[in-house]
């Protein structure tokens, strides 16, 4: 049975947010968990952290960056398009408890999946500092959605055009040092910047979670493609993650194994641009 | 007795020349044609107590179907075998028939010839069947019982027909995109083609199975809230979880799990990229660990892919192979190497974190040990190392978690496997389990049976419960 997408549109350049028809999903999604999808039968299955869901409409909201053939392929569809699989909600939920100030830390593509946890956080009743960071300011997204969910909010832009000039790591490292105990950091978004999270918050000694994305096949434990190394033992993300104490993760590793298949994306999307009838 | 004038061979089936095969993905056996069939089927001693029905898991009626085909009467050939095994084109092709039915044929043991090629038979009956055109049978009237199955593979596929045929209705639940599990994921196209397992799990289908796929029991349902809709569950959730041999340098760039390796080749045609969208890596030269079938179905992959160079290294000796023979001669044809008493000490990768070769040790066989295979010891000094670009770990699976993580009163082994009776019943009353998730890794056809056991206690089981 394919999956209907009921919503679509650009959050900003390259990213896009669909809503997917997947009431069983829905009903069974806890923030931080994840979804495999299959466009068509020639598709690749890749992982999607949710970023929202609602079990009442039935819906479930990812959101994503094209960056790759299948994800470009995702953007080129439309509401009332559908999609051949979607399997989920996969991994670990994220542990919302009440721990006490928790800072959520959300960075380009990453803020989306950060939301539910925040949002989770706060009706929890923790006090929820959010940190939401892009390159730019036009490629931020859901601001409003975050800073809704949270009891203090800021914004970095690499370049300056939006919030403070520089990165999600300053303000971490600003709250911190301010003498406000925080509980819990839990960060979301690319490799370097978990990386500089768990740098800035281990001196301190403050439990740091991160949800990591390597590239994955069935989802379910079956393959183990999403090998990680968090202190010095192989996980699979999949079944024992996503989400890993942030100051053990071997990001190194991560990110190589990440870009195991660079020269096969560019060849699927040379071969895709080829097979464009040209104008 | 007419058996003197028999031939004593059995007819070879024909197969792509290996030269040819090396760089396909198309089926190796061919299948025998019906002159071919009628002439092995009339071998047949049709004995009066047959053996081999005892050698069958699934218990098929072999000399029935046998004299059927000998009389060219090949549709009640197919209905005979459908009504035992629901799945024959795949068993006819997968079954290690040279240790089940054929090991115990009268006529090889008699010494007179080889025994009846049934597999072969089984196959083309299945073959002729789905050429002409499958015919659902008549089913009994619907019980109105309502049974869950949990994994698509041969153990749930058996029991969701044998539950079907019953009148039970019938929903099974497969974590993946398409079902077959192991028939699909593990089992290379040029030994079992993907188009034959659709063609038996639509009759599955046609005998009113509701098949769900992308649906992963232990996250989108539990086996407790499915009690709450089904009157029994069956679990065949199989041994899916990949193991690693855990030394130095296994996560690096190019090292696989043989589940992966042929997950992303066979379940999503990787070898057909960028065709297919997913991709593997198909570089020069590729080491296999571990001697079993998925470890010749690896190493054959890996050669169609393309490795001018494809190893396997296995720590014990030819002897000690667990891999059906003629997987092992079918790789030797093709030139794959085999380094035996061998053992993996390290992989190792370069700055990039890309495999560029694994050391190694020599090994020796010593005494017996308590599983009464030999233990293999290292030979000191004998460390060498073999240049690889792909390194495929092939040592084995074990239960997937999934589900007996989540029902935390249905009992599980050592090593994870689920609990269960010989007729499939688990601690838990309603659930029923069976194949690999109960025995741990082993053969499509004993998984079968498994599941066909377990379907005519799950019969009993529900029918009894309406009495109640």
């Amino acid at each position: 049975m394919p999956f209907t997408i009921l919503k679509k549109r650009e959050l900003v350049p390259t990213i896009h947010q669909v809503d997917v028809a997947a009431p069983r999903v829905a009903e069974k999604a806890m923030p931080g968990q994840f979804v495999i999808l299959r466009i068509d039968e020639y598709g690749e299955r890749i992982p999607l952290t949710i970023a929202d869901f609602d079990a009442a409409d039935g819906t479930v909201t990812l959101i994503f960056q094209e960056i790759g053939k299948t994800t470009r392929q995702l953007a080129s569809l439309d509401a009332g398009d559908s999609i051949a699989d979607l399997a989920g909600p996969l991994g670990r939920a994220s542990s919302i408890e009440r721990f006490g100030t928790v800072v959520c830390v959300g960075g380009g593509v990453g803020i989306a999946p950060i939301f539910p946890i925040a949002r989770g956080l706060k009706a929890a009743g923790n006090r929820v500092i959010s940190i939401i960071g892009a390159r730019s300011a036009d490629i931020l997204f859901w601001e409003e959605r975050l800073e809704e969910a949270s009891s203090e909010f800021y914004v970095t832009t690499d370049d300056g055009t939006k919030g403070h000039h520089g990165f999600v790591t300053d303000i971490v490292q600003k709250v911190i040092e301010s003498g406000e105990p925080v509980d819990r950091v839990i960060a979301i978004g690319p490799p370097v910047m978990m990386r500089a999270v768990a740098g800035v918050t281990k001196p301190f000694g403050v439990k740091t979670v991160v949800s990591l994305n390597p590239i994955m096949v069935d989802g379910t434990g079956m393959c183990g493609a999403c090998r990680v190394l968090v202190g010095g033992a192989t996980k699979f993300a999949c079944v024992d993650g996503p989400e890993f104490d942030a100051h053990e993760v071997d990001f190194t590793l991560l990110m190589s194994r990440l870009a195991m298949y660079l020269p096969e994306e560019q060849e699927a999307l040379e071969c895709e641009a080829a097979a464009e009838p040209k104008i | 007795m007419k058996t003197e004038s028999k031939p004593e061979k059995r007819p070879e089936m024909a197969k792509q020349s290996p030269s040819e095969r090396r760089s396909n993905f198309e089926e190796v056996a061919l299948g025998y044609n019906r002159y071919e069939a009628v002439a092995e089927a009339k071998r047949c001693l049709d004995c009066k107590k047959p053996p081999c029905i005892k050698g069958c898991p699934v218990g098929v009626d072999i000399p029935r179907f046998i004299r059927q085909i000998a009389e060219e009467d090949f549709d009640s050939a197919a209905l005979t075998l459908k009504s035992t095994n629901s799945l024959p084109a795949i068993c006819g092709r997968v079954c290690p028939q040279e240790t089940q039915c054929e090991a115990v044929c009268v006529l090889g043991k008699s010494g007179k010839g080889d025994p009846i090629a049934i597999g072969g038979l089984e196959r083309f009956v299945a073959d002729y069947e789905m050429e002409m055109g499958v015919t659902a049978p008549d089913l009994p009237a619907p019980t109105g019982k309502r049974v869950a199955v949990v994994g698509a593979g041969p153990a749930g596929l058996t029991a969701a027909a044998e539950l079907a045929k019953m009148g039970h209705a019938v929903t099974v639940f497969e974590s993946l995109h398409a079902a077959g599990g192991v028939l699909v994921y593990g089992i290379p196209e040029f030994r079992l083609p993907k188009s034959i397992v659709a063609a038996e799990v639509d009759f599955i289908r046609r005998l009113g199975a509701d098949m769900r796929m992308n649906s992963v029991i232990g996250k989108i349902g539990m086996v407790d809230e499915l009690l709450s809709g089904y009157d029994a569950v069956f679990l065949g959730t199989g041994a899916g979880l990949p193991s690693f041999l855990g030394i130095d340098g296994e996560n690096l760039n190019g090292v696989y799990s043989a589940n992966e390796f042929l997950t992303r080749v066979n379940l999503m045609k990787a070898y057909l990229f960028p065709e297919f969208d997913t991709p593997v890596k198909k570089r020069r030269r590729t080491i296999v660990v571990g001697g079993g079938n998925v470890a010749m179905d690896s190493a054959r992959c890996a050669l169609r892919l393309g490795a001018g160079e494809v190893t396997i290294v296995y720590r014990r000796g030819e002897d000690e192979l667990p891999a059906r023979a003629e997987e092992v001669l079918n790789a030797k044809e093709k030139g794959i190497i085999f380094r035996l008493l061998t053992n993996p000490i390290r992989i190792l990768g370069d700055e990039n974190n890309w495999v560029t070769g694994m050391e190694c040790i020599n090994m020796e066989l010593c005494e017996p040990d308590e599983s009464g295979r030999c233990r293999p010891v290292p030979v000191p000094d004998t460390e060498h190392t073999i240049p690889a670009d792909v390194v495929v770990i092939a040592i084995g699976t074990s239960p997937n978690p999934l589900v007996s993580m989540t029902t935390p009163d249905l009992e599980t082994a050592r090593y994870g496997t689920i609990v269960a009776d010989e007729t499939g019943a688990t601690s838990k009353p309603g659930v029923f389990a069976g194949g690999d998730i109960v025995t741990g890794s082993a053969t499509v056809i004993s998984a079968m049976g498994a599941g066909k056991v377990a379907a005519k206690a799950i019969d009993e089981y529900v029918r009894g419960s309406a009495r109640l």
